[in-house]
């Protein structure tokens, strides 16, 4: 592929099937720009999913794609990565999918550390089987399965892959198309798990539920975009920052502007940090800003380099067969005289 | 009847007496003396069960003869018995007159009471008769080994070499060959390879000195007469191995082998991992659903995907087989038998997987299956089961047992440069022929297949899915008439394999006999004895092994109607038969066994002369 390729070219001519405002679209525009950008090849880049609406996502881009079974997706893209290490490979997952039936094999693919881009469209609610509460629904979340409110506790995306051992963890917005496609950037220059937990808004069963922080009226006192090696400020004028606070050692929010501008305590964002990204990912309204961006990131050997090492493949000769079938006792019954 | 004899022998003792590996040396010293042999470990499920316990006891089978060997023996002739415990295990299984040689140094009050024996067992009456040898191996293996400088404890752990001293005179086999194993295997540690040493030579020196009540008898069993060419000795497991790398090679792809532990399917594993040279990649994946989808991502990318497990794992691995099935890649799944269900008898064998294989998924989703017959065919099987698997784009289960992948027999080793090379069915199609959806799609007028295209191959970028797809651009479609299509095409490429399928011949005997006796997997030797020893005897009886039971060969209905009755022994409630009722309209004859032990070639036999008089007096 020597042309340079457009949005367009990422696009398939099949129509796209999400309900009328999904956070999905704007995701998929998204996704198309972004990979155009990378001059990423089509032919080198596969799109894995699972089940449930999210996991549409393949069949609307114009690459590899494979549309798996529910929760799968990981185990199956590892599988892949083992095959042919070259390949961009994308896990597409939701909550439902990748925290509950397939929380296994997200937290495998973690901690091995597999060269996948493993994008987590959580919406806080099951869409396709019609809007039962998933594993990231709030306590008390009425829906056709809890109809009284769900009573168990949810689980931060974030929190369980930096339990899991993941390298590189990422947030963005679903219609913040100019932040989420410098995450995805990231994510793919990314050589081992890049996991993306992407916020997103389910128009029909679970609407405006990060509202909150996603209007854009109030994004920028809401929200905190981290940048590596930048301090943690955020506010419209850039007038609040976070610092840690060493007695509880925990984030506190300071005011950087006027007679007691504290600017000089903000904390620096550290993405090789763990405690920090610990801390970064625990942070919600409405005392504090939601964080966005690379959170976290530390190099390490992706597994499928490992286990190519591990096994070369000597596809030329099968001497290395016949030999070990000879590696034994062996003795020779001569034809009769 | 002029034919060699053979004898059975069984080693019993506690998880740590080396019982296992005292049978695999002799196995290997019965090969130096070109006797023919079937060995059967019999493991504990429990790792380090209590010492003296009797569901501690480890013990290993090995049928020895002159003649053909086709399975471990029905009945020990020999015992050796390290503790009380292991004798109370095996008494059961011995016949009459059998010689039992016990290690008496370990028969102690504590001992006979961790076994829940009475102390004056041995003078009981229990025993009578058989011929019983008592040994002092304990007391005079650490006299033998004395000078070696090893504690008690660790020198005691010589014994099971001061007992294959004695046994190696008793069938006069040569004592080098396990002389050079025990030099090359402690070659690091001066006094475990000296102690060794010396209780074999000391084991095998009083056998031929003592002076004992009863005199040890001396077993003379000329060779067998093996076809010529180059044997070894090859576990089923090692076979399998072999063969999966042999066809990796033959199909010129990558091998990814993903695989979950799982006794007794842990093996294969084990030998691919161990032995990088056979350029198989092992993965072992967090679960069974995991390891199966990850072959299945192998296989998508261009490489030979492959799972093993065993039945509850299969079970496991059910819905990925479907998406493998539809999505119509390559992959090959080995199931290792057990006994069920559930956990069931993790280390004891059973074909009771039977209808799992053919007809255990969700929809119409048919799956080509093979059953492998003895632990060198397992080597074959792979291979087939990898043509078929890349010929025709489809998941194909190959079923083995647990027994099959312990077991040793000696194997003729094949000449790899004479397998064809494995070859997919369909070309690669060449981009902008027409739109890419119809490229993928573009079937193999014979196999039905679809072709490889895999993700790195420019311009051919296709989706595929667990949805129902259009037949001829696999663009999802819900349309009524295109599912009856599809669901028909998928039986269609599955039966179409019959094309392929060599036609089914009796093992033993000619078509048209009175019985045929059908089995499949691993009771192929105890039916194989048994017809044989059948037709000595007069009884007009034949032999048939399918390795196919998915599709079923296509002459086997007009085969099977020419015999007056057909009987099937399964390790199983009656699984092929119902198979055989089912696709044949056939009503066979039930033999079913579900002990969790070999099917024994008497049961057989028994059967066969039942049937043979009752035909008569009718």
């Amino acid at each position: 592929m020597n042309a340079v390729l457009t949005a367009k070219d990422f696009a398939t001519d099949q129509e796209v099937r999400w309900c009328p405002g999904c956070g999905d679209y704007a995701i998929l525009r998204c996704m198309q720009k972004t990979l155009a950008e990378a001059g990423a090849q089509p032919e080198n880049t596969v799109f894995v999913s699972g089940i449930g609406c999210s996991s549409r996502f393949p069949y609307y881009m114009n690459t590899y794609g494979f549309h798996t079974i529910h929760g799968r997706a990981p185990a199956i893209a590892t599988g892949l990565k083992l095959s042919n290490p070259d390949l961009d490979v994308w896990v597409i997952t939701g909550d439902g999918d990748g925290l509950s039936i397939g929380g296994n094999h997200l937290l495998h693919a973690l901690r091995r550390n597999v060269g996948l881009k493993i994008l987590l469209f959580n919406n806080e609610i099951y869409g396709l089987t019609k809007g039962q509460y998933s594993p990231t629904s709030t306590h008390g979340t009425r829906s056709p399965s809890t109809p009284g409110g769900s009573i168990d506790q949810p689980l931060s995306p974030c929190q369980f892959a930096l339990g899991a051992g993941a390298r590189f963890i990422a947030r963005g917005i679903d219609t913040d198309n100019k932040h989420l496609g410098s995450v995805f950037l990231e994510a793919n220059r990314y050589t081992g798990a890049a996991f993306v937990e992407i916020y997103q808004n389910c128009p029909v069963y679970n609407d405006a539920v990060f509202a909150s922080f996603t209007d854009r009226q109030k994004a920028a006192e809401t929200q905190i975009h981290v940048r590596h090696g930048e301090p943690l400020l955020f506010g419209k004028e850039a007038d609040k920052g976070l610092r840690v606070n060493p007695d509880s050692l925990t984030l506190e929010v300071v005011n950087c502007s006027g007679p007691d501008d504290a600017r000089g305590s903000v904390k620096i964002h550290d993405e090789t940090n763990m405690a920090l990204a610990q801390m970064l990912i625990g942070l919600h309204g409405p005392d504090f800003p939601v964080a966005l961006g690379v959170i976290y990131r530390t190099d390490g050997p992706a597994f499928e380099h490992g286990q190519t090492i591990h096994h070369p493949p000597p596809l030329d000769s099968t001497a290395g067969v016949v030999q070990v079938m000879r590696d034994v006792r062996l003795w020779k019954v001569p034809p009769p005289d | 009847m002029n034919e060699g004899a053979s004898i059975v022998v069984r080693f019993a003792g506690d998880s740590g007496d080396g019982v296992q590996l005292l049978g695999s040396q002799f196995a290997a010293s019965t090969s130096e003396s070109g006797n023919d042999f079937a060995t059967f470990p019999d493991f504990p499920a429990e790792i380090r069960a209590p010492v003296g316990t009797t569901f501690g006891v480890s013990a290993f089978q090995i049928n020895l003869g002159s003649r053909r060997i086709v399975t471990a023996g029905d009945q020990p002739d020999v015992l050796i018995a390290f503790n009380p415990a292991a004798l109370k295990v095996s008494l059961p299984l011995l016949p009459a007159g059998a010689l039992i040689l016990i290690n008496i140094s370990a028969f102690t009050k504590r001992n006979f009471q961790k076994a829940g024996m009475v102390p004056d067992f041995i003078s009981s009456g229990a025993l009578d008769g058989f011929q019983v040898i008592q040994l002092e191996m304990s007391t005079l293996t650490a006299a033998a080994v004395a000078d070696s400088g090893l504690g008690r404890s660790d020198a005691l752990r010589s014994k099971n070499f001061w007992a294959l001293g004695v046994v190696l005179w008793m069938f006069s086999h040569p004592k080098s060959g396990v002389e050079s194993w025990i030099e090359a295997k402690f070659s690091s540690n001066d006094a475990v390879r000296q102690a060794n040493l010396a209780a074999l030579n000391a084991g095998h020196a009083f056998a031929e000195t003592a002076e004992l009540p009863a005199a040890l008898p001396r077993f003379d069993l000329p060779p067998a007469p093996y076809p010529p060419g180059e044997y070894r000795t090859v576990t089923g497991a090692q076979a399998m191995s072999l063969g999966l790398a042999a066809a990796a090679q033959l199909a010129q792809r990558r091998m990814i082998f993903c695989s979950y532990p799982i006794t007794p399917a842990s093996p294969i594993l084990h030998y691919l991992s161990r032995v990088p040279k056979l350029g198989v990649t092992t993965f072992q994946a967090e679960d069974e659903i995991a390891a199966i989808c990850a072959a299945i991502g192998a296989s998508y990318g261009g490489a030979l995907g492959v799972t093993s497990s065993s039945g509850p794992g299969i079970a496991l691995k059910t819905e990925a087989m479907g998406l493998a099935i539809t999505t119509e890649l390559p992959l090959l799944i080995i199931n290792s038998q057990r006994g069920g269900p559930s956990t069931g008898l993790p280390t004891k064998t059973e074909q009771s997987d039977l209808y799992q294989a053919i007809y255990g998924r969700n929809a119409d989703a048919p799956i080509p299956v093979i059953a492998v017959a003895n632990p060198g065919d397992s080597f074959h099987s792979a291979i087939e089961a990898v043509r078929v698997a890349v010929r025709h784009m489809t998941p194909v289960i190959l079923l083995t047992d647990g027994y099959l992948n312990n077991a040793a027999w000696p194997w003729e080793i094949p000449s790899i440069a004479h397998i064809e090379p494995i070859l997919t069915s369909t070309e690669i199609p060449i981009a902008g022929e027409d739109s890419v959806s119809h490229l993928a799609y573009r079937r193999d007028a014979d196999t039905l297949a679809r072709p490889w295209i895999t993700p790195g191959m420019d311009g051919l970028m296709y989706r595929v899915g667990g949805l129902e797809k259009d037949f001829e651009t696999g663009d999802i479609s819900y349309d009524p008439d295109n599912h009856q299509v599809m669901t028909e095409l998928r039986a269609e490429k599955i039966q179409s394999i019959q094309r392929l399928i060599a036609d089914q011949v009796p093992e033993i005997g000619a078509p048209g006999e009175s019985l045929a006796v059908v089995g499949w997997g691993s009771t192929y030797g105890a039916i194989w004895r048994a017809v044989t020893v059948a037709r000595m005897e007069g009884h007009s009886v034949a032999h048939i092994q399918l390795r196919w039971l998915n599709p079923l060969p296509s002459n086997l209905g007009e085969l099977l109607a020419s015999y007056g009755h057909v009987l099937v022994p399964e390790l199983n409630m009656g699984q092929l038969a119902t198979l055989l009722r089912d696709k044949l309209n056939l009503d066979p004859i039930q033999l079913n066994k579900v002990s969790g032990q070999p099917l024994k070639i008497a049961e057989v036999l028994d059967r066969i002369r039942t049937l043979s008089s009752a035909k008569t007096a009718a």
